[in-house]
């Protein structure tokens, strides 16, 4: 067989895993890679800064369900790149990065544009690799896509030196991934299946709290199936919105910090609380010995490690949620003899509580009919999309607004930086999604102050056609750290006033993009028609009402019942 | 509550690392920590010791498993084993000390690994409490310097094999 380059042999990787498109940045150590994609179908979408490309290989990620691909030189652009790596491994998303590195024998020796990536990146990534020999390139770009895709998933790093990506090798043939020591737990254990499910049908006050775990393993429909089938009331985590419909009677939207009141109160008052795919983090627990302490718990997660961290756990199942949620719904299948609708009947008195905390305490906000309320922008985002859109976020009140107020019915529509809180997330991982599904709407829902971070990524829409909308709920502060000083802080807005920020408008028209604005809330219903009604990238500036806050609110370290209400 | 791990892992660059990363980063102690190849050259064994509540023994445990390169992690809590550390101590040894510092060391089955005029460099070999009680009894004559490897350990056979 002939030898191709080791640059070649990386692209042929890619293609045997389906790979079509890659984010990335070149530079010296990977200019052979550059070259070799000229010649395949694989585009590489470039982007204007490191960080974007892996944010964006991670909205494309998120949106598919595939892997993600970024490709940065070494040095600096594998540096740029960690807070994207971090990001998604903090969310779990499957993602392959590969970085050049200097040539091996310059390795260790302060060589221009070396750092240490697999050292840097050890604690955020699923795993890492740095490849030494050109035996190893190959096989090594197998497992990095296996690891990445397979069990709890997540970012792997491989760092490609550039003499091996040089050199020539005869490429192997395509040989199934062997990991001795990798092999995670997919199928539940029976007898914790059965313990499960005699507890669903007995308890009286039952929660299902449901976090991205269930994203990942697609499985909503599954997890759809089994609450509606046993009438069981749900939560979802920041993560996991969408996972079931939000629209539906039994959903009691977001819970945590800043979730409805019902799934807070629910869960607090909850005799038996089913985690799928949660991890019980501290921004949804509150104080975690207020947490849940009437309930005996649940829980379904691929990551033993995840398992009684935070709160001890009753009926840990340690399995894919897809795989677990299957062989519950099966167990209840195969046991006709359990009425389930009739068995619902003892939830009566649970649904009428739960109604009343609905009642009593919606998601609420005092709208104004002139001045522009946050909450009635992302309203009239969700009804003029019909509930449909791709949506990203960057990080803060807007953030939280747009898992508050749009109210999401399908898995893989939200991107959010969730474990990270990577303020610059969103309009990058926009475009990837937009990449992915180039007919669909997305909307990054952006603050002033986070879109400043990655705004240059507005050049990378234009050039890839990427029509991506970015609403800027603009209150000219980083509003979320001003509401913790409002509320926390005697009202000290230390840093977090912005004296000069872009004219949106102006900068969107520089571009080569769309700039909208609205000052008045009569102008927002217009503004969002023509932004969904243009083929190209729109900038929306909406001057919101400057000292809005996002509520319900659990102070940290409180318990969860201890909201701030509007 | 002390305890014992046994980790097998691969014998590759930046393994240890891996080890070491995850114990700092989680905020977990280590005691002490023992790493060479094993029979099969690309297979280490790793024994770390540790100190945490059941809680965190069994996270340590698990975080361990999560790391690709480890093969296999286990709680020596749970089964019998034997522990071994080896201290290597120079003590003070003037004409006075000398024949007190010899007899120590015949006690706890030592050996005098190099003379001076004024000292015994001296390896013990044992437990773990073994090296504690050697060093509290030599200390009041004099211990000028000190090394120790850390423990190492392996699980006693079943009756049967
Ligand atoms: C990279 C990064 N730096 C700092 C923070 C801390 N932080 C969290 S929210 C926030 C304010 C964000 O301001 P803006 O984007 O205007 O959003 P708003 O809260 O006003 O909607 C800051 C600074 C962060 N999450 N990420
Ligand atoms: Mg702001």
């Amino acid at each position: 067989m002939a030898k191709i380059t080791g640059a070649e042999a990386v692209v042929r990787c890619l293609q045997e895993e389906g790979v079509k498109i890659i984010f990335g940045y070149p530079g010296g150590a990977v200019i052979d890679l550059y070259d070799a994609l000229m010649d395949c179908d694989i585009t590489n979408v470039l982007v204007r800064h490191e960080q974007a490309a892996v944010h964006a290989a991670d909205g494309f990620a998120r949106v598919t369900g595939e892997v993600g691909v970024a490709l940065l030189t070494s040095g600096p652009g594998a540096t740029n790149g960690v807070t994207g790596i971090a990001t998604a491994y903090c969310d779990s998303i499957p993602m392959v990065v590969l970085t050049g590195q200097v040539p091996r024998a310059l390795i260790g020796n302060d060589a221009f544009q070396e750092v240490d990536i697999v050292g840097i990146t050890r604690p955020c990534t699923k795993h890492n690799y740095l490849v030494g020999n050109l035996d190893d390139l190959v096989p090594t770009l197998r497992e990095a896509f296996h690891v990445a895709r397979s069990g709890r998933p997540g970012p792997v790093l491989v760092d490609l030196p550039k003499d091996l990506i040089a050199s020539r090798l005869t490429f192997p043939d395509k040989a199934p991934v062997k990991m001795a020591n990798y092999q995670p737990n997919y199928k539940p254990h029976p007898v914790q299946v059965e313990k499960a499910c005699r507890k669903m049908i007995e308890a009286r006050q039952p929660v299902l709290y449901v976090g991205g775990g269930v994203i990942l393993s697609d499985a909503s429909r599954e997890l759809t199936e089994l609450a509606l089938s046993l009438k069981i009331p749900v939560t979802m985590t920041l993560m996991g919105l969408g996972a079931f419909p939000g629209t539906h009677q039994l959903s009691m939207g977001m819970l945590g910090m800043h979730g409805t009141y019902t799934a807070n109160m629910a869960v607090a008052e909850s005799d038996l609380l089913i985690a799928v795919g949660a991890r019980f983090d501290d921004r949804v627990t509150g104080k975690l010995s207020d947490f849940a302490t009437k309930a005996e718990i649940i829980h379904i997660d691929i990551d033993p490690t995840s398992i009684s961290k935070n709160v001890k756990v009753d009926v840990p199942i340690v399995a894919d949620c897809k795989n677990a949620l299957r062989a519950i719904n099966s167990w209840y299948a195969s046991h006709s003899e359990i009425d389930l609708a009739a068995a619902a009947t003892r939830l009566e008195p649970w649904y009428r509580q739960i109604d009343q905390w609905k009642e009593r305490h919606p998601l609420s906000y005092t709208d104004d009919p002139e001045i522009i309320k946050p909450q009635y922008v992302v309203e009239e985002l969700c009804r003029q999309t019909g509930g449909e859109a791709i949506i990203s976020t960057e990080v803060g009140q807007n953030q939280m607004w747009a898992a508050q107020f749009y109210t999401f019915n399908h898995p893989r529509h939200w991107l959010t930086s969730g474990g990270l809180g990577t303020m610059g997330y969103g309009l990058p991982a926009a475009i990837g999604a937009q990449m992915a599904f180039p007919g669909r709407t997305v909307i990054d829902i952006a603050g002033d102050g986070s879109i400043q971070m990655n705004i240059q990524e507005l050049a990378t829409a234009r050039q890839y056609h990427c029509p991506v909308k970015v609403a800027i709920l603009n209150n000219n502060y980083l509003g979320m750290v001003r509401q913790w000083q409002e509320l926390f802080y005697d009202r000290r807005y230390a840093s977090t006033t912005m004296d000069i920020i872009p004219d949106f408008v102006d900068l969107a028209r520089a571009f080569g993009a769309v700039g909208l604005r609205a000052t008045r809330r009569s102008e927002v219903e217009p503004v969002i028609r023509e932004a969904l009604a243009t083929d190209n990238v729109v900038l929306m500036d909406f001057k919101i009402e400057k000292e809005e806050g996002v509520y319900p609110m659990v102070p940290a370290g409180k318990a969860t019942t201890e909201m701030l209400l509007v | 509550m002390k305890h014992t791990l046994s980790v097998l892992l691969q014998n590759k660059p930046g393994v240890l690392s891996r080890v070491t990363g995850l114990f700092s980063g989680r905020g977990f102690n280590i005691e002490s920590l023992c790493v060479a190849e094993t029979l099969d050259p690309t297979v280490s064994c790793m024994t770390v010791v540790s100190k945490g509540d059941v809680g965190v023994i069994e996270q340590i445990t698990k975080q361990l498993h999560k790391l690709i390169d480890v093969i296999k992690v286990t709680d020596l809590s749970d089964v019998p084993f034997v522990e071994r550390e080896m201290v290597l101590l120079r003590v003070k040894a003037e004409a006075s000390t000398r024949a007190e510092v010899l007899r120590v060391i015949d006690i706890f089955r030592g050996k005098v690994v190099d003379v001076s005029a004024r000292s015994y460099a001296i390896e013990v070999t044992g437990s773990a409490s073994k090296i504690e009680a050697v060093i509290d009894i030599l200390r009041p004559i004099g211990i000028k310097e000190i090394v120790r490897t850390g423990v190492i350990t392996m699980a006693r056979a079943s009756k049967n094999k």
